[in-house]
């Protein structure tokens, strides 16, 4: 069992103790803990279960690979699932939370999936949940959705806060072990603006645990000398406790750094994302150990030798009492070194290689350990704690020689090197054969805007595994980073890094070599997503060569780890399943976040009121204080409909409607798109643009307009003012003014850039207000100033004026098809206007009305509105706007595209009006179903709905749609089913519902 | 995220600060054209692995569309110029085919 030694830790602080829970066991740490190496000094071997088959589960690594040892953290505002208890550091309070078991870590009903494992082989979810379909709803889908996801979603909304920071330099160093720090001391020297971040608490990574000296000293002295160094030089920023999450285009990388994770009490923001921009990137992110795949190698207790390392110096955790060292490199031998200087037991190491390793095991035999060469593990015996190892030999296929009792096991299948953001911007790698392992191909690195290398490897990140190499890459990297980012470089001397020679490695895919389908099923790959060697030997059996497919195929790597343990040995099994060489098979892809960040660190502070800035109009305060409720259209906020008290927003609508018919109603209007085109040729510029002819509009009229893509279909409509020859004023859809004038812009300045045009977008110089109703030309007659009489301002013209002494502008124009005048004011006037319009009106009924007033009553007039009748598919033709496409015109925006077979195809749906046969409103988006069933069993439909409402004029449910030959098809009946199963029944009509003539508006 | 300098106001932009525009050089079709030529203008691009022009807009600057010659596969920038134009100009044209040698895109190079 694990548990904590006497000795001191390096980053242990043993005279502050702290309590945290696990499972809600109050448990106690030290200061300088992670979560998982107080755990193990609790004895907490068991930290989990595994996704499929709900295996138990123990600590791996000591960093942040670790698969298994993932926790739900916290509690409300600040739970968060699947935090790595290797990369979580203790404080007071914590509390975690193990995750996918039940009802209980240590009895766990799910571990029944283990016993039906050959029922869930490679790539289960394809061959079982296909067919038949309707066990999708009630079988297959609950099963997937319980058994889906390891840790559980938040429920609170996040109680902290977070923040972005922009940083340009000239260097950006990733990791902060020797390699790192050399590389930093170089740069600094040489006065280039420097950041080098290290994703831990720590500087000075493996080096000060792994042994040998750096310069005659202790790799903790020079680190510490380096970083006292390091920290005089006002040229450079060290940031720990922050990840390099990825590096991107042109030298773009985002950096995550954790400021209070550890310190939640702290003020200030928990997470920061750091968006750098840096000339060179040195990525020192160091290697990651492999497991070995042994039958059993995922029993709690089984290691990687590096982390038990990491325990021992720098938690002072023991892994165990008895830990048996399983290896195919002299590396795995200073773990047993360091077990054996804190008093712990090595009852073996076991050498796969024939002849053993060198210096090291010489060193680990002299202190009396029985070295077993050429032999392997056959299989761990324990269920939740390893019991012991079965040894056999690595060349045989399993025969069991004899059994070692221990309580941990220490593996090596040697170090790959982290190429992950080196290979984010497409960095290419190399396949060592000698070291087993892929490394930067330094002639193929990302390149920049200049076309030139911008990513440097340096130390085991680039695959050097010898201290000296390591510190002679720092310094290397450090030069040349300095050199590209056109600085001169400062030779400095490079650190002397001295460390006992290794023998050659010898590559271990499987142990032992000839393991049958029994010991195969039970070797691990991928710990997260339980994926097992025989797993990706099915697949490739079953044909899935690509590795790209079988990753998929088998899930290995996809899981929060991304496979950081299980890559490269699973990538060895299918080359050799499909008898290639690895380097022939390739890797998958590296893709950002190296580690997952958090979605609050992505959000920033744009959260709440600060997501999205929203869009007020003038007179938006007296909205709100007369009791708007409000409709987000685009970034605006527009009135809905103000309902009074006791009245249900359905109720306020229908007053507004038949109080605007019979009275006079208010809009605010302002958000209306208004542009200005102007110059000599504006005239033949919108011509263009808009599919009605514009240019013979007279200065003082207004004309309805369609604007189409060049693909033929509607993108917007509205009002054209002509204010002098070369001045015209585009009205458009509230959602379209920055859509349209960028439209427009972009046909100026890409196609027709010698035409002599300006646009200008005006939408917020201006408060636009609707004054309709019957009661119109009263009320503005009242406030006075202008002659707005039928005679001196007909329907569709528009006036410069004064109303009530202020200077206005006014369009007859009616979207309600009653009287209406829109003026327009400049924007400080909007509420002086709206103000003096209210008073002014109150003998006239006036009340405002909202957006749906105003689309119930232009759905009564038949009028379209664009997201509505139009979806990017509707042209004109199929809204029966024949009359506003100029025949007159050689050419406009999308003449073409309404000539293509398709859109003249006379089976085209079009446009209708729906009236239902028992008053009822036909539901939104409904389909109109015709006789029989298409090639999917679906029945076939005839036409859809596009807009529906309630109309308080008619007294009954009203609605438009796109019907098959619909205007042919008057006064048939439609049938519309409703997801209740029941149907409603529609007569075809004509579209316009009310005023047929348009007598009222033109008055 | 790439950097293109906008040749407009000079500055060198995020591509946070402008929106792309796709293929650049196309010739528009219009009423004449036949429907293989139509549908070319409307929905045939260019899908290099190499050299290709684009068409971007300064769109959170100075506003106005420009074209870039760039690299898709290194990210190498060769250059941006102003919209105005039918086809890349001859400066730019040269750096590519140093950089480049023997590269074509449509019908230039
Ligand atoms: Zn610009």
């Amino acid at each position: 069992m694990s548990t904590r030694l006497a000795r001191d830790g390096r980053f242990l602080n043993k005279s502050k103790a702290i309590k945290f829970t696990f499972n809600g066991k109050q448990l106690r740490g030290f200061e300088g803990d992670t979560l998982a190496s107080a755990l193990l000094a609790n004895g907490q071997t068991l930290v989990g279960r595994s996704f499929k088959y709900h295996r138990p589960r123990g600590v791996v690594a000591s960093g942040a690979e670790e698969p298994n040892a993932l926790v739900n953290l916290g509690a409300e505002g600040r739970f968060e699932p699947n935090a790595r208890a290797t990369t979580t550091e203790v404080f007071e309070g914590l509390k975690a939370a193990s995750q996918n078991h039940w009802p209980s870590l240590d009895f766990d009903v799910g571990a029944i999936n283990a016993r039906l494992a050959r029922f869930l082989p490679a790539g289960f979810y394809y061959k079982m949940f296909i067919h038949p379909r309707p066990f999708w709803k009630y079988i297959y889908e609950p099963f997937i959705r319980q058994s889906a996801g390891l840790g559980k979603a938040p429920k609170a909304r996040d109680a902290d806060t977070y923040d972005h920071f922009y940083a340009h330099v000239d260097i950006l160093i990733i990791g902060g072990g020797v390699a790192g720090l050399a590389a930093a001391l170089t740069a600094g020297k040489s006065g280039a603006r420097v950041l080098v971040i290290e994703q831990t608490a720590h500087w000075g990574g493996r080096a000060p645990v792994d042994g040998g000296t750096i310069d005659g000293l202790d790799p903790d002295e020079w680190v510490k000398k380096t970083l006292q160094a390091l920290e005089k030089m006002k040229n450079i920023i060290l940031g720990a406790r922050m990840m390099g999450t990825g590096i991107y285009d042109h030298g773009y990388v985002l950096g995550y750094e954790r400021l209070t994770d550890h310190t939640p009490d702290q003020d200030g923001p928990r997470h920061r994302l750091w968006r750098i921009r840096a000339k060179q990137i040195v990525t020192a992110t160091g290697a990651i150990e492999r497991p070995l795949s042994f039958a059993g190698n995922d029993v709690p207790g089984v290691m990687l030798a590096s982390a038990i390392r990491d325990y021992v110096v720098n938690y002072a955790v023991s892994p165990g009492d008895r830990t048996v060292i399983v290896t195919n490199n002299d590396d795995a031998y200073r773990t047993a070194l360091a077990l054996k200087d804190a008093g712990l037991e090595v009852p073996a190491v076991v050498d796969a290689r024939p002849e053993g390793g060198g210096a090291l095991m010489q060193q680990v035999k002299d202190r009396g350990v029985r070295v077993l060469t050429g032999k392997g593990i056959a299989g761990v015996s324990g269920g939740k704690q390893v019991q012991g190892v079965k040894i056999c030999a690595q060349a045989g296929e399993g025969a069991v020689l004899e059994e070692i009792p221990c309580d941990a096991v220490a593996m090596s299948g040697g170090w790959s090197p982290v190429v992950h953001l080196w290979s984010h911007c497409g960095g290419k790698l190399l396949w060592d054969q000698e070291k087993a392992h892929f490394h930067p191909d330094i002639g193929r690195a990302p390149t920049g805007a200049d076309g030139e290398p911008f990513v440097i490897p340096a130390g085991a990140a680039n695959g050097s595994m010898s201290l000296a190499n390591v510190l002679a890459g720092g310094v290397a990297a450090g030069q040349m980073a300095v050199e590209r980012a056109g600085l001169k470089p400062k030779r400095i001397a490079t650190p002397e890094g001295d460390s006992v020679t290794e023998a050659p490695m010898q590559p271990v895919w499987m142990m032992p070599q000839g393991a049958g389908v029994k010991l195969r099923n039970k070797m691990w790959l991928d710990y997260q997503n339980d994926v097992k060697v025989s797993d990706v030997q099915l697949a490739a059996q079953e044909g899935f060569e690509s590795v790209e497919h079988t990753k998929r195929y088998t899930t290995l790597g996809m899981a929060t780890d991304q496979g950081k343990l299980s890559n490269i040995n699973g990538l060895a099994v299918l080359s050799n399943a499909l008898n290639a060489d690895i380097p022939q098979v390739g890797t998958t892809t590296f893709r950002p976040p190296y580690t997952p960040i958090s979605m609050g660190a992505i959000a920033g502070e744009a959260r709440a009121e600060l997501f999205q800035p929203i869009r007020k109009t003038p007179i938006h305060e007296w909205h709100d204080d007369n009791g708007a409720y409000w409709e987000p259209v685009g970034h605006w906020r527009r009135p809905y409909c103000y309902p009074r008290d006791g009245e249900s927003h359905a109720d306020a609508v229908n007053r507004e409607v038949t109080n605007t018919r019979e009275n006079l109603g208010l809009l605010d209007a302002s958000t209306l798109g208004k542009i200005v085109v102007k110059g000599p040729d504006a005239g033949e510029f919108l011509d263009m643009l808009y599919t009605n002819m514009i240019s013979t509009l007279k200065p003082g009229r207004c004309r309805y307009g369609l604007m189409c893509s060049e693909n033929g279909f509607l993108i917007d409509d509205g009002v054209v003012a002509r204010i002098d020859d070369d001045t015209f004023l585009c009205h458009t859809t509230t959602g379209g003014a920055d859509r349209i004038h960028a439209h427009m812009e972009e046909w100026l300045q890409t196609e027709w850039w010698d035409w002599k045009v300006w646009t200008v977008n005006l939408t917020e110089q201006y408060a636009q207000i609707a004054v309709v109703g019957p009661n119109a030309r009263k009320v503005l007659e009242k406030l006075g100033g202008m002659d707005v009489s039928k005679d001196t301002l007909p329907f569709m013209a528009w006036a410069d004026g004064q109303i009530g002494g202020i200077d206005v502008r006014v369009y007859r124009i009616s979207f309600s098809g009653e009287l209406s005048y829109e003026i327009a004011v400049r924007a400080g006037q909007g509420r002086a206007l709206w103000d003096a319009l209210v008073e002014a009106g109150q003998e006239f009924g006036v009340m405002p009305y909202g957006t749906e007033a105003l689309h119930v009553m232009r759905a009564e007039k038949g009028f379209i509105m664009i997201g509505d009748e139009t979806d990017g598919t509707v042209i004109p033709q199929d809204l029966g706007l024949h009359w506003a496409i100029s025949k007159k015109k050689d050419d406009y925006l999308g003449k073409r595209a309404h000539e293509r077979s398709h859109m003249v195809d006379p089976d085209r749906w079009q446009l209708v009006g729906l009236e239902t046969i028992d008053g009822s409103v036909i539901p939104d988006g409904a389909y109109a179903v015709a006789g029989g069933t298409n090639e999917n069993g679906q029945r076939n439909v005839q036409g859809r709905v596009t807009s529906t409402y309630y109309s308080p004029t008619l007294k009954r449910g009203i609605a438009m749609g796109l019907v098959h030959n619909g205007p042919d098809r008057m006064g048939e009946r439609l049938e519309f089913p409703k997801i209740d199963g029941t149907s409603v029944f529609a007569k075809i009509v004509d579209p316009v519902f009310y005023d047929k003539e348009g007598a009222k508006q033109d008055v | 995220m790439l950097i293109l300098t906008c040749p407009y106001c000079g500055v060198a932009a995020d591509e946070t600060e402008l929106t792309p525009g796709g293929e650049a050089h196309l010739t528009r079709e219009t009423v004449g054209a036949d429907d293989a030529a139509f549908e070319g203008y409307l929905f045939k691009r260019e899908n290099p692995k190499g050299v290709h022009f684009e068409r971007w807009r300064h769109a959170y600057g100075c506003g106005k569309w420009f074209h870039a010659a760039r690299c898709t596969v290194t990210l190498e920038v060769f250059g941006t110029y102003p919209a105005q134009t039918t086809e890349p100009p001859k400066d730019i044209r040269d750096k590519i085919t140093a950089k480049r040698p023997g590269w074509s895109w449509r019908d230039f190079g």
